[in-house]
């Protein structure tokens, strides 16, 4: 489980850096949005990494993380994933204003000579 | 009155929102009346920041806000103390100044200026007032969002281009941001600011690496922010291009990033950190220099003036930084006195570039921009009174304005650039003891080298725009400029006159920052409402 979620933040980081450094805006922006699902992967492996059971304490076991999941990474997550989704489409807008206004999806608005 | 203060925290937070509300529902037609509610409510976030600061100041009192009863460690806290208080006054100052800046026209040139220009305000005063960590990343993304918004106001080439670079920056900052923040909570459990500092002492000796780890990449994030060299090459180009109002606004926005690293950092890793402590202090200390350095090359090398107010900016924070990285009670209450000169200083140079820039070009109000919408088409034909009249001694207030601005950014005397400059020299000199370290003469020097720097690069813009030009056509000036631009002006005359209490105040703001135990324990011993009892 945890090798699982370690490849996968890893991955999906390591092509997110990659992307962002990409001299296209598409590919930027691609790669901003596997970061984030980078990031929101890492945050949710903060609380411990639990099979089948809620984020409610039950009744007769002791609140510990043995028994349930740490609720805070989750309620984390909601809040990352709405704010990076609506940053990410705001970006999206200034990138196709800056095609429409450059005629290049470079990122710097021209193509290197 | 006693009762008042946990409301009086959450009012620069609620006010500027519900503006933002109403103004967003008052829709297109009515310019004038948001124009007005815009200043009112600039103007009572600024009256509400004072009250906070007076309130705070009398008895060293902290105030706390418990959002929504929950009691510290558990739910969401809202804290003032004397820091946050200074620092919202600085923000309704500089506020309420661009605002007055903006109405003589770029308030007009898109609709949504206010309601964003408000919800700017609401992300700065509650990233001060926040005592929770991700309630520190909330309100940071709340600012970010309306400043992408503001600084593409007006629209161009320039504008998309520095602001494609600026959002890509700052999304990258924000994912740090969240890293360094799910770190530090696996490791401590909490993200009550106060709750992290009690827990600090406690963190066993394997998971201390990890610690440091999680807050060294939660503080690039604040760096990034603040603009720190070697992650500035972002802010010179997206300042130059924004509208002059939200340029000047910006000139705060830098000095969150610094905020949030002198809040964490003092509290996390003060003495009573244990093995912790001081951790970083270096590394803020040695980008601070080299910041200083950056910016002095910067603003030798810089023609036009937009660019050496950006220059300004890097300037300002790099000292901030280097004198927060001495680490020392003194140094950092002189660096508090210097925050707020340079802060109205630079806002105020920004205000000037556009002014300035008018000297020479013949009628057209707004270089790059496209074409106002015509008088009759989206405006009201009622404007305020103020606007519309020209000055006729235009050149000559812009002029000593100019030089006084100048005069701050620099450092040079008798203003209050030189008044803060030279408390930082005299703090680290004195703090020191005998010999002063190399460390201290390699700040004593950027400082002195900078200040020499900024004098010629400032000179050599005011001879081009005010002398080369010859004079020949008198720019045209509206009386709401001047008035916010000499409002910044005064503001900073002022406090040159009263440097005494304002220094004694932020040297009692550095204190308490030193000594963190008063504001933890106020935080976490703050005890909820009891429930109100239903009547029978």
């Amino acid at each position: 489980m945890e090798e699982a979620l370690a490849l996968v933040v890893g991955v999906l980081g390591g092509a997110g850096v990659w992307l962002v450094l990409r001299p296209r805006t598409f590919q930027v922006i691609m790669g901003l949005t596997l970061l984030s699902y980078a990031v929101n992967l890492f945050i949710f492996s903060m609380g411990s990494l639990l099979l089948d059971s809620p984020p409610i304490v039950a009744e007769g076991l002791p609140p510990d993380l043995e028994h349930y999941t740490d609720p805070m990474p989750q309620s984390l997550v909601l809040t990352a994933i709405v704010i990076g989704f609506a940053t990410t489409a705001l970006f999206l807008v200034v990138l196709l204003a800056s095609r429409g206004l450059s005629g290049t999806d470079h990122v710097d608005g021209r193509e290197e000579s | 009155m006693k009762a008042l203060l946990p409301h009086l925290v959450l009012a620069p937070i609620l006010l500027p929102l519900v503006t933002a509300a109403v103004l967003l529902l008052l829709g297109d037609r009515r310019r004038r009346i948001k124009s007005l509610l815009n200043l009112v409510s600039t103007l009572a976030g600024l009256v509400v920041a004072v009250a906070m600061l007076l309130r705070v100041d009398a008895g060293g009192e902290i105030g706390v806000y418990l959002a929504a009863n929950w009691e510290a460690p558990f739910g969401i806290v809202l804290v003032a103390d004397r820091l946050t208080a200074l620092l919202l006054v600085l923000v309704g100052v500089v506020g309420l100044c661009a605002a007055l800046y903006a109405e003589a026209a770029w308030a007009k040139v898109s609709v949504f200026f206010h309601p964003l220009f408000q919800i700017q305000l609401m992300g700065l005063n509650g990233a001060f007032l926040t005592g929770d960590l991700f309630n520190l990343f909330v309100f940071f993304e709340v600012m970010l969002a309306a400043s992408y918004g503001l600084q593409l106001h007006g629209t161009g080439w320039p504008r998309v281009r520095s602001g494609l670079h600026y959002i890509a920056v700052n999304l990258l900052a924000s994912s740090l941001f969240l890293v360094g923040l799910a770190v530090l909570y696996g490791v401590l459990g909490t993200l009550n600011m106060a709750d992290v500092a009690e827990k600090i002492p406690l963190v066993p000796e394997r998971d201390r690496g990890l610690m440091h780890a999680g807050a060294a990449i939660l503080s690039v994030a604040f760096l990034i922010k603040a603009a720190i060299w070697p992650l500035n090459a972002w802010l010179v180009p997206a300042y130059r291009a924004a509208s002059a109002p939200v340029a000047a606004l910006f000139a705060l926005m830098t000095k969150v990033g610094f905020y949030a690293v002198l809040r964490l950092w003092t509290l996390l890793f003060s003495a009573g950190a244990g093995a912790s402590a001081g951790f970083g202090g270096p590394v803020l200390l040695w980008g601070g220099l080299a910041t200083i350095a950056f910016a002095t090359v910067g603003l030798t090398a810089s023609l036009r003036l937009g660019r050496i107010a950006g220059f300004a900016i890097l300037l300002s924070s790099g000292t901030l930084f280097a004198a927060l990285g001495v680490g020392k009670v003194e140094v950092t209450s002189a660096a508090l006195y210097y925050l707020l000169s340079a802060t109205m200083a630079v806002s105020a140079l920004f205000l000037l570039v556009e002014l300035v820039e008018r000297i020479g070009n013949k009628g057209e109000e707004l270089p790059g921009v496209e074409p106002l919408p015509a008088e009759d088409i989206n405006l009201d034909d009622e404007e305020l009174p103020l606007v519309g009249r020209a000055i006729p001694i235009s050149l000559a207030v812009l002029g000593l304005a100019y030089m006084a601005a100048a005069i701050l950014v620099a450092g040079l005397p008798p203003l209050s650039g030189f008044v803060a400059k030279f408390s930082i020299l005299d703090a680290v000199v004195s703090s020191e003891g005998q010999g002063i370290s190399s460390t201290g003469w390699l700040l004593l020097t950027a400082l002195l080298l900078s200040g020499l720097a900024a004098t010629v690069a400032l000179a050599k813009a005011g001879i081009r725009h005010f002398w080369a030009s010859g004079g020949r056509f008198v720019p045209q000036l509206k009386s709401v400029e001047v008035i916010a631009v000499l409002t910044l002006v005064f503001c900073c005359i002022g406090l040159t006159l009263f440097a005494e209490p304002v220094m004694r105040y932020t040297s009692a703001a550095a204190q308490s920052l030193y000594e963190p135990r008063a504001y933890i324990d106020t935080v976490l011993s703050m005890k909820a409402l009891p429930r109100m009892e239903e009547s029978p």
